[in-house]
């Protein structure tokens, strides 16, 4: 009888774990229905007009995602160019240059970092960084709005608010992540490669340039990836300092909007079903939008493991 | 213990120290390298063969807390010198690791990588030292046709060979073999030994074995060290038919290390 017992328990600790595992997985694929199943309403009603119309009525019942997929986009990646340089420079310092006692505390600094809440992020957004960055506005209206071809992008009211504002927010809340995933991958840069590099007579620039990027590229683009995604849905902090306004500019100065601070801002506010319906469809385009940019993230990370796994 | 080999040393070891923090790593090494000779360090793990091979190049200033004190005079100059200019020096003393480790470039640029660093020339003259250094390094017929491959595709010993190709490219005075052949197989391992018989024509040579019969083989002077000290050093047919040390006859017979 015990002997049947423990021949029992195997399958059935393992069928538990894979129930649990697989419960995840299930999770994952009802909340994607969900949202497909109560956006439904407005994919059918407006049809692919619903992904490039401007329109954000709902007065006259007229509903179009483009606005907030641009806000959400451009926000992100203005986060991503100015959060990749300097975690580069983050993550470099921490693993090359800094002496040895220094690492682990600005390390574990940017961790902290990571730690603050995004509606922080927000408020100190709204009421400290903005004021003062308008007042930088003008200054940059005349310098690089006079820039041929991309002038245009910095030629604007000194509002302080906007999707500028709301890029550099959200590169703060997204260089930790980034500047963690690129500090661990460049420590798994092979000593001796990094000695033979310097042994042929490299400074620590040249070794850094040529051996130390190039072996770790696959997987510091994932960590940009991991980061852009982040940016793509982070909410608070974004409807404190986009200006929240439904109109597309080129001027990178104006308020703009992004589909999670409309989804925060006009959820409560949603009387009519279609309304409700197109919000939960921009959440659908949102949840898209980050999934392939997470699993894009995961297999560029998974390719520098495997790498790996063949030279040594 | 004190060696001498030639007249003209090409590096001189006088009262060489080394400490990894508290760990007394080499002790008051003294040791003349003869010029274009092949010089191997005997002795087994841990013994300070490895360590002392890094002071050439200054390889250990990478890291804190190891320390080198004494001298080592390069053509009677003193690197251990806080001027040195550590490029410069290691373009003059070339190294070669266990492992084969070539840059994540192509089989060209792994090659021309390290000449750029300390040359500026043209493209047909860059091509002609890519290729002199592969000839060199007796692998130039086996990757003329895939020069823009990857250098991380080829086999192990190939690779190895790459890493010797590109530490003489540089053109040094000095080669530093760090157990070249420990992670080859027989048929690589001899092929790099060919190499190093060759190359001790035109370079000094110093290699760090665990392999006693490779020492033997390649060497024309042979270092056994034991504990960080010099046991005993000389011409190599001496050190291993009659070794002057009882632990020197007791490591090569194999009755310890």
């Amino acid at each position: 009888m015990s002997s049947r017992l423990t021949r029992l328990w195997d399958p059935l600790f393992k069928g538990t774990t894979a129930v649990l595992a697989y419960l995840v997985l299930t999770l994952l694929v009802a909340i994607c229905l969900a949202l497909l199943h109560e956006g439904w309403a407005a994919f059918k009603t407006f049809g692919w007009h619903f992904l490039i119309s401007k329109a954000w009525d709902p007065a006259n019942n007229k509903f179009g995602a483009l606005i907030p997929i641009y806000g959400t986009l451009v926000s992100s990646l203005i986060a991503v160019v100015i959060a990749v340089p300097v975690s580069l420079g983050i993550a470099l310092f921490i693993t090359e240059l800094a002496p040895r006692w220094l690492r682990q505390p600005v390390a574990a600094a940017i961790e902290l970092l990571a730690a603050i809440p995004s509606i922080i992020f927000g408020m100190w957004g709204l009421f400290a960084f903005a004021p003062w960055f308008s007042n930088y506005e003008p200054w940059i209206n005349d310098h690089l709005g006079s820039i041929p071809g991309i002038g245009a992008l910095f030629r604007g009211p000194p509002f302080g608010i906007g999707m500028l504002t709301a890029g550099i927010i959200l590169a703060i809340m997204i260089i930790p992540f980034i500047a963690a995933i690129m500090r661990e991958v460049f420590l798994l840069t092979p000593p001796l490669l990094k000695e033979s590099a310097y042994g042929v007579g490299a400074t620590t620039w040249e070794v850094v340039r040529n051996v130390v990027l190039p072996y770790t590229r696959t997987a510091v683009s994932g960590g940009i990836f991991l980061g852009l995604g982040r940016a793509l849905g982070e909410t608070m902090a974004v409807t404190f300092v986009i200006g929240n306004a439904h109109s597309v500019s080129a001027s990178l100065l104006n308020p703009g909007y992004s589909i999670a601070a409309a989804l925060a801002n006009e959820f409560t506010e949603a009387f009519s079903p279609l309304y409700k319906s197109s919000l939960i469809a921009l959440g659908f385009i949102l949840f898209v939008i980050t999934f392939i940019i997470l699993v894009l993230a995961k297999l560029l990370l998974m390719r520098l493991e495997r790498a790996q796994g063949e030279t040594t | 213990m004190s060696g001498t080999a030639s007249p003209e040393p090409k590096i001189s070891v006088r009262n060489l120290n080394f400490h990894y923090g508290k760990f007394h790593a080499l002790k008051d090494i003294n040791l003349d390298i003869a010029t274009r000779e092949v010089t191997a360090f005997i002795g087994p793990s841990g013994c300070g063969k490895s360590t002392l091979l890094r002071v050439f190049n200054r390889m250990y200033a990478l890291y804190p807390n190891q320390v080198a004190t004494g001298e080592v005079l390069l053509d009677k100059q003193n690197i251990l010198d806080r001027r040195q200019d550590l490029h410069r020096l290691r373009s003059r003393v070339g190294m070669v690791f266990q492992k084969p480790t070539p840059f994540p470039m192509t089989i060209y640029e792994n090659i021309a990588f390290g000449v750029r660093l300390h040359e500026h020339m043209g493209k047909g003259a860059m091509d002609d030292r890519v290729e002199a250094a592969l000839r060199q390094a007796a692998l130039w017929d086996e990757v003329k046709d895939k020069l823009r491959q990857s250098g991380m595709r080829l086999s192990g010993g190939q690779q190895q060979r790459l890493c010797i190709a590109r530490a003489i490219a540089v053109k040094p005075e000095v080669l530093l073999l760090d157990e070249p052949a420990s992670a080859l197989d027989p048929i690589s391992t001899l092929k790099i030994e060919e190499l190093i018989y060759e190359l001790r024509q035109n370079y000094t040579i110093v290699i760090v074995t665990h392999n006693m019969q490779q020492a033997a083989r390649v060497s024309d002077y042979t270092a056994f060290m034991y504990l960080g000290e010099m046991v005993e050093f000389g011409d190599t047919n001496a050190i291993f038919t009659n070794p002057s040390q009882k632990q020197t006859e007791d490591y090569i017979t194999g009755r310890y290390g």
